[in-house]
């Protein structure tokens, strides 16, 4: 589909051409998204993204106290008509802290993977394209990040910028750029052979256009699934960088930070670690599922296939 | 083969020297100065300039790089800024407990992993299909810390059978010693075991339904012979190299898995040394990490040529 917008742009007038792109693009959309709210995973997967961006949107207004208000006469408390999920070692409410919780996961998960998907995107696109020099080097520089494990290459990116929410967002982002710099160089080796990029070189069409209009577009397919694959695991990842103290501070609320903190009192409350992992389980669960779901609208011929997860 | 294996180990090189390129870059980029770190706050600036002139912090970042590589190669790691004691020593000392670690969780999640993919590929679409898929999506998304807790609030808070954190002593004997790893291994094993499932799960329901398979089954052989003989045996070609892969997420689950745990394994190293500045402990202890990450991918195209001949070697990559 893509390729036909691509390659449609590529010969038609400018005026035509803006009105196909859209038409196409907005007809490709909506049928994405009817193919992916068909599939049980795929709408139990998108329900629980509306959910998140919902409950980080309107925190204030859901939650029923401040996060960091402290309650000292109710210090781990047990979950009540009062505190919903119980309160923590100092007495803040931990339904609203994992409320606004939810809110450096959403932004991570957004931003470090739109980041990532950024950065491949352009220096895939120009390894991928020029080829010679240039896309050894950056092969090369790629390979080097992917021979560390994630999270031991986001934690050594840490260490040079410093703990905290953003330096971790960024972590996680250089993390995940390698990945999409390949995925996005695989694209365009095969796009620049299809006969549309022939015609575009044939009718004089700059590199820097080529790149822009008939490249790009084809490879932003593909783009959006991996995001949609990332994106879970850059939440993981960020959870992981906070539960060590490497990520979000407090007293600011997120889930990985309050799970550290319930560490230290397990033996005096046995419900404060539940509600932040469960939290993170169940976005992570329904990112997967969403992940699933879009490939399988994007690709229909994975649903005929095998479907037991090769590809993740 | 041995032609394979130098054309693979030449292609290593130039990955394996822009890894060691970015690990010594965590120390030339860190904030804070080394020196000033080992004197103390109270140092004189006469003193710190003549530690900088004994660390060689005066001589030029591509000197101090070749330097450093040199010592690497050499085993010369340097010594802790906060034990005082060889980073060689500090690593030699953490590695076993976490190859013991990552071993045993590797061996654990095969072993339960594979006969559920397995069982769920012969009951495709079947009840018993389906909650093993849920069950292994479960498994990928739970944090390990997070179950790692919820596993030490139920064995060690409530029912008091395991030890919560820590490795115990020798001379408490073997048996002992197993009972502080069963819970650090449970976790490590669960989100890997969900991989191998679902992956020997995709790889069985392809072989199940090629024609080698559908000819067996003409030939009128028993459906255990079938599924024994011909299926599982080319369905594990795939599965055993994403064994490989999967080391490296093995490690990087051991990294958080020693946090919860108070493990003293490398993942505990880094991260100390990282909140205590300790950085020739975290590159020595990076640089372990990935040789053995590149190593595991180096066996994974190795096992690949074993298993499939029809790899060519530039193919395997």
């Amino acid at each position: 589909m893509a390729a036909t917008i691509g390659g449609a742009v590529g010969l038609a007038g400018p005026e035509p051409q803006a009105r196909l792109r859209d038409r196409l693009a907005g007809n490709g959309i909506a049928v994405t998204v009817a193919r992916l709210v068909r599939t049980r995973k795929g709408a139990s997967g998108l329900a629980v993204l509306l959910a998140l961006i919902l409950v980080a949107t309107f925190a204030p207004l859901l939650a029923r106290y401040d996060p960091n208000e402290n309650h000292l006469e109710a210090q781990l408390a047990p979950p009540s008509a009062t505190y919903w999920f119980g309160t923590d070692e100092l007495g803040r409410d931990i339904f609203s802290r994992v409320l606004f919780g939810s809110r450096p996961s959403l932004i991570t998960g957004l931003l470090a993977v739109t980041l990532a998907a950024s950065v491949g995107l352009l220096t895939g696109i120009v390894a991928g394209y020029a080829r010679g020099w240039s896309d050894i080097l950056g092969m090369r520089v790629w390979d080097a990040l992917l021979a560390f494990p994630a999270i031991f290459l986001a934690i050594g990116i840490v260490s040079i910028l410093g703990p905290g929410w953003i330096n971790g967002t960024l972590a996680i982002a250089i993390v995940n750029i390698p990945v999409f710099a390949r995925l996005v160089r695989a694209v365009t080796l095969s796009v620049v052979q299809r006969d549309f990029v022939m015609a575009a070189r044939a009718t004089g069409c700059s590199d820097g256009h080529i790149m822009r209009v008939h490249v790009f577009p084809n490879c932003l397919a593909p783009v959006i699934v991996q995001m949609a694959i990332a994106a879970p695991d850059a939440i993981l990842v960020e959870a992981a960088l906070s539960f060590l103290g490497l990520g979000s501070q407090p007293p600011n609320p997120s889930w990985g930070n309050m799970l550290s903190a319930a560490q230290g009192y397990l033996y005096r409350s046995s419900t404060y670690a539940l509600f932040p992992g469960l939290a993170i389980t169940l976005v992570v669960l329904g990112m997967n599922y969403f992940a699933d779901g879009l490939q399988d609208a994007i690709d229909p011929r994975r649903l005929s296939g095998g479907r037991g997860g090769a590809a993740r | 083969m041995q032609r394979f294996l130098l054309q693979r180990l030449v292609l290593l090189a130039p990955t394996l020297l822009l890894a060691s390129l970015l690990i010594f870059a965590i120390i030339e980029l860190a904030p804070g100065d080394p020196a000033q770190m080992m004197l103390g706050p109270d140092a004189t600036p006469r003193e710190v300039a003549t530690e900088r002139v004994r660390l060689g912090l005066d001589r030029p970042v591509p000197v101090r790089y070749l330097i450093w590589l040199e010592d690497v190669a050499h085993l010369n790691l340097g010594v802790s800024l906060v034990y005082d004691r060889p980073v060689t020593a500090l690593v030699l000392e953490a590695f076993p407990n976490t190859l013991r670690l990552a071993v045993s969780a590797l061996v654990l999640s095969v072993a339960i992993g594979f006969p559920l993919g397995i069982l769920a590929a012969l009951r495709q679409n079947q009840p018993v299909d389906f909650a093993l898929t849920t069950v292994s999506s479960l498994g990928l998304a739970i944090p390990s810390f997070w179950l790692g807790i919820l596993l030490i609030l139920l064995f060690s808070v409530r029912l008091k059978w395991l030890p919560p954190s820590g490795v115990g002593s020798p001379d408490q004997g073997f048996g002992n010693s197993i009972t502080y790893l069963v819970m650090p291994v449970c976790t490590i094993a669960v989100s890997n075991l969900a991989v191998f499932s679902r992956f020997v799960r995709s790889s069985m329901i392809d072989v199940l339904a090629a024609d080698f398979t559908r000819t067996a089954r003409a030939k009128g052989l028993a459906e255990r012979v079938v599924v024994t003989r011909h299926a599982l045996r080319n369905a594990l070609i795939p599965v055993v190299t994403i064994v490989g892969i999967q080391f490296g997420r093995l490690l990087g689950g051991a990294l958080i898995t020693e946090a919860v745990f108070a493990y003293p394994g490398i993942g505990r190293l880094v991260v100390t040394s990282i909140l205590n500045r300790d950085y020739p402990v975290v590159q020595a202890a990076l640089m372990l990490i990935v040789l053995i990450f590149l190593a595991a991918n180096l066996a994974v195209d190795l096992s690949y040529r074993y298993f499939d001949p029809r790899v060519s070697p530039g193919g395997a990559a």
